[in-house]
C-alpha cells in the first residue's frame, strides 16, 4: 500500500479566499467570540505587514487599518472539506479524512491507471491548485507517516517500511501529529526528534505516556495496522456561495457561477457520472429565492459547457432584486457516456457534436426553442403533426393525400381575384369529438402570381377562400 | 488536417485554373433536385460547405421542392438537417412522403436576431449536414459570416431571402432566383462561384405540384 496525504495547512481560509475575486489584499480569518477575537489564519498580503497568527484582532488592525477580516464559519469549512473528500475520490478509491486538515488516499492501486508517483502527485498539486487550495503533498507506506512527512518535507515520497523509518528520524516532534500535551512533556524532557522517541525503552515509555502514544508510534512506522473509516460518495451535489457584495448585474454574478458549476463538474468527474439536471437558486435579502433549472438532453460533465448552460439560463431569467448569495443543486447525477469520436477524425477544429450544439441553441433560446416533429393520425391538417423535444425513432409517415410542404400556422384570407382551380375538392369534416370541429373542402389552386396554394372554403361552396398553406 | 487532402481540394477547387486541362471540376455530392440545374452549375449540384442564397418572388414557388431530394438524401443517411425561424410551419405529412426523415430534421424557433446566430452557430459546428435559413433583414455582413460558418464547418447553408435582395451584392457562393411569369416558375442563376451564369431561364416545374 502507498498513501499519500494531502495537507490542506490553510483550508479554511481557501475556503473564504475561492469566493473573493481578489487574492492578493490582506484578509484575515477571525476565531472565537466578539470581545476576544483572534486571527485564525491570513493570507501573505497581510504576513508581510507583521499580522500573526494568534493576534488579537485589535492588535492586527493596529497594523493593518480597515483591514477585511472574517469569521470562521466551521460548517463552509466542513463542506469545502466534503467537497475535497469527493474531488480525491476520483483518484483513489480509499480516500479518508486524517484530523481536521488532511486528506488520505491509497494510491498504490491507483498508480497503474494515473501513472508513476511524480505524475500522479503533480495532477494532484494542478488541480488543488486549480480549485484555489493551498496544499503540501507527500507519500508513505502508511497513512500517518504520509501526513507526518506531508507536514515536515512537502514533496516527499518514499515507498519502503526502511525508507520511511529513515525519514521519520529527521522529523521533529512538533510534526508528528501527536497530542500537544504530550509534544511538550516530552520537550520538557529534553526530547525534540522523533528519532529521539523512538530510542526510549517502549516500558517506560508507557508508563510514563500510556499506550497510545506507542500505538501512534507503531501505526507511524507500520509494526501496526492502522484502519481507518472510508469514505463514500453520496448519491447528491449540493452547494452555496455566499456573497460578501450585493450583485445587481448577471456579470457580477458570473464569478460566483463559475466556481459552483466547476465544483459540480469536478464532484461528477470524481463519480464517473455526469449531471443531467441541475437547479440553480439565487438569494435575495427580503424577496423569495430565484429558483431556475438547467436541463440538459444528455448527461455532462464539463466545466466549460456546464457553466455556458447555468450561464444561459442566468441571462434569461429576470432576477427581481439584489442578489446575496447563490447555490447549486444537483438531485441525481445518472452515469456518463461520453461521446465516441473517430481516432481519424477530420472534422474542423472547431467542431461540436450534435449534442452539444442542441445544448448551446436550447441554453440561449429556451427549453423549448429546438424541436422536431412528428406525425399524428388527426384529419385536421392543423392537427396532423406535432412538436416533440425528441424522436427516438423514425415514425411511419401518415397516408394521407397530397399535402402542401408549407403550412401556415393559422389560416388567412386569400384575397386574389385570379385563382385557378386544380385539383379538389378533398373535403375534411372531423374534430366534432373535441370541439374543434371543422367542415372544410380544400382545393388546390394556382393563385394571380404564380404560386401553388392550398386552400379551402365551407363545405359545398366555391369561396371565400382561406389560405391554409404553400406547394412549394 | 491531412496536408496532402488539402492540396488535392484545393487542386479540385473550381476557382482554380491549370493551364493544361486535368478533367472536370470536382462533382458535388449534393445534387439538387432538378436535372437543368445540375447541369448549370459548375460542380453538377449544390456547393458543398458553402452559402447558397435563394432569392424567392413569393411563397409556394416550389422553394422546398428543390432543396427536398437534397435533404431527403441526408436524413436517410442519419445526417441531421435543421431549419432555423422558417417563416410557416414546415408539413410533416409531406415533407415525409418526399423522403425526408422526420427523426433527423430539426426546427429551431428563434426572434430574427437569435435567428442568424442559430444558423451561425449550427453551421460553425459542423454537426448538421445542411442548415435552412429565411434570414429577413440580413446584410452583406451578416451573410459574409454565414458563408464563413458554412466554410468552418463544412455544411450545406440555404438561406431563403426575399427577390429585392437581388439588387445587392452577396457573399454566397450561388445565388438563385425563384419568380414565375405566365408559363409558370422559372429558376435564374445570378452567380455561381466558378463557373459562368447561364443567361437564360432554367425550365423548373417543382417536384411537389406533380
Amino acid at each position: 500500500m502507498l498513501w499519500a496525504c494531502l495537507l490542506l495547512p490553510h483550508l479554511a481560509l481557501d475556503g473564504v479566499c475561492r469566493r473573493r475575486p481578489d487574492a492578493h489584499v490582506p484578509l484575515l480569518l477571525l476565531e472565537g467570540r466578539p470581545p476576544r477575537r483572534v486571527v485564525r489564519d491570513l493570507t501573505p498580503a497581510a504576513a508581510r505587514a507583521g499580522v500573526r497568527v494568534g493576534m488579537p484582532l485589535a492588535a492586527a488592525q493596529a497594523l493593518l487599518p480597515g483591514v477585511a477580516h472574517v469569521d470562521h464559519d466551521v460548517r463552509e469549512t466542513q463542506r469545502l472539506r466534503d467537497l475535497l473528500v469527493a474531488w480525491a475520490y476520483r483518484y483513489s478509491s480509499m480516500v479518508a479524512l486524517e484530523g481536521e486538515d488532511a486528506l488520505l488516499l491509497e494510491v498504490g492501486a491507483s498508480l497503474g491507471l494515473f501513472g508513476p508517483w511524480p505524475r500522479l502527485e503533480r495532477a494532484l498539486r494542478q488541480e488543488l491548485t486549480a480549485l484555489g487550495i493551498a496544499h503540501r503533498i507527500a507519500a508513505a507506506p502508511t497513512p500517518l507517516g504520509a501526513a507526518v512527512l506531508a507536514a515536515h518535507a512537502d514533496g516527499t515520497a518514499v515507498q519502503a517500511p526502511q525508507a520511511l523509518r529513515r525519514a521519520l528520524c529527521a522529523v521533529p516532534l512538533a510534526h508528528a501529529r501527536l497530542p500537544m500535551d504530550d509534544v511538550e512533556a516530552l520537550a520538557r524532557m529534553g526530547v525534540r526528534m522523533l528519532r529521539q522517541v523512538t530510542a526510549l525503552p517502549r516500558a517506560s515509555l508507557a508508563r510514563r505516556f500510556g499506550p497510545a502514544l506507542l500505538d501512534h508510534l507503531d501505526r507511524l512506522c507500520g509494526d501496526a495496522p492502522d484502519p481507518r473509516e472510508l469514505y463514500r460518495p453520496p448519491d447528491l451535489f449540493e452547494a452555496r456561495i455566499e456573497l460578501a457584495y450585493e450583485a445587481h448585474s448577471h456579470e457580477a454574478l458570473l464569478f460566483p457561477l463559475r466556481r459552483l458549476t466547476a465544483d459540480l463538474a469536478a464532484y461528477v468527474a470524481a463519480r464517473a457520472g455526469g449531471v443531467q439536471r441541475f437547479r440553480v437558486w439565487l438569494e435575495h435579502e427580503d424577496h423569495a429565492p430565484t429558483v431556475f433549472e438547467v436541463g440538459l438532453l444528455t448527461p455532462a460533465r464539463d466545466p466549460a459547457s456546464l457553466l455556458e448552460f447555468a450561464r444561459g439560463r442566468l441571462e434569461r431569467c429576470a432576477v427581481p432584486a439584489p442578489v446575496r448569495g447563490l447555490g447549486v443543486q444537483a438531485p441525481e447525477l445518472p452515469t456518463f457516456v461520453p461521446a465516441a469520436r473517430d481516432l481519424f477524425d477530420a472534422r474542423p477544429p472547431e467542431a461540436m457534436d450534435w449534442n452539444a450544439l442542441r445544448e448551446r441553441l436550447r441554453a440561449r433560446l429556451g427549453e423549448d426553442a429546438l424541436h422536431q416533429l412528428a406525425p399524428f393520425a388527426d384529419a385536421r391538417p392543423e392537427c396532423a403533426q406535432r412538436r416533440v423535444v425528441r424522436l427516438p425513432h423514425e415514425p411511419a409517415p401518415l397516408q394521407v393525400p397530397l399535402r402542401p410542404t408549407w403550412l401556415l400556422p393559422r389560416p388567412v384570407p386569400l384575397r386574389d381575384a385570379h385563382v385557378r382551380l386544380l385539383a379538389g375538392p378533398e373535403r375534411i369534416e372531423a374534430g366534432w369529438w373535441d370541439g374543434g370541429d371543422v367542415r372544410r373542402d380544400y382545393w388546390v389552386v394556382e393563385t394571380g402570381q404564380g404560386q401553388r396554394a392550398w386552400v379551402y372554403c365551407a363545405a359545398g361552396e366555391r369561396g371565400p377562400w382561406m389560405l391554409h398553406g404553400w406547394f412549394a | 488536417m491531412d496536408p496532402a487532402v488539402a492540396l488535392d481540394g484545393v487542386l479540385r477547387d473550381p476557382r482554380i485554373w491549370r493551364g493544361r486541362a486535368q478533367g472536370a471540376p470536382a462533382r458535388s455530392p449534393h445534387p439538387s433536385g432538378v436535372d437543368a440545374l445540375d447541369a448549370a452549375l459548375p460542380q453538377g449540384g449544390w456547393p458543398a460547405a458553402a452559402l447558397t442564397e435563394i432569392l424567392l418572388a413569393a411563397d409556394g414557388l416550389g422553394e422546398w421542392s428543390l432543396l427536398l431530394p437534397t435533404l431527403a438524401a441526408l436524413t436517410q443517411a442519419g445526417r441531421p438537417v435543421v431549419a432555423v425561424a422558417p417563416p410557416y410551419l414546415p408539413y410533416l405529412p409531406a415533407l415525409q412522403a418526399r423522403g425526408l426523415r422526420a427523426a433527423q430534421f430539426h426546427v429551431v424557433e428563434a426572434q430574427p436576431v437569435d435567428a442568424l446566430w442559430a444558423m451561425e452557430q449550427c453551421l460553425r459546428a459542423g454537426a448538421c449536414a445542411a442548415v435552412l435559413g429565411w434570414p429577413l433583414r440580413a446584410d452583406d455582413r451578416a451573410l459574409r459570416r454565414l458563408q464563413l460558418a458554412a466554410e468552418t464547418g463544412s455544411t450545406l447553408a440555404f438561406a431563403f431571402r426575399p427577390l429585392d435582395a437581388a439588387r445587392n451584392p452577396s457573399p454566397a457562393a450561388l445565388r438563385l432566383a425563384l419568380d414565375a411569369d405566365r408559363h409558370g416558375p422559372r429558376l435564374r442563376v445570378l452567380k455561381c462561384r466558378g463557373g459562368t451564369t447561364p443567361p437564360r431561364a432554367l425550365p423548373y416545374v417543382p417536384a411537389v405540384w406533380t
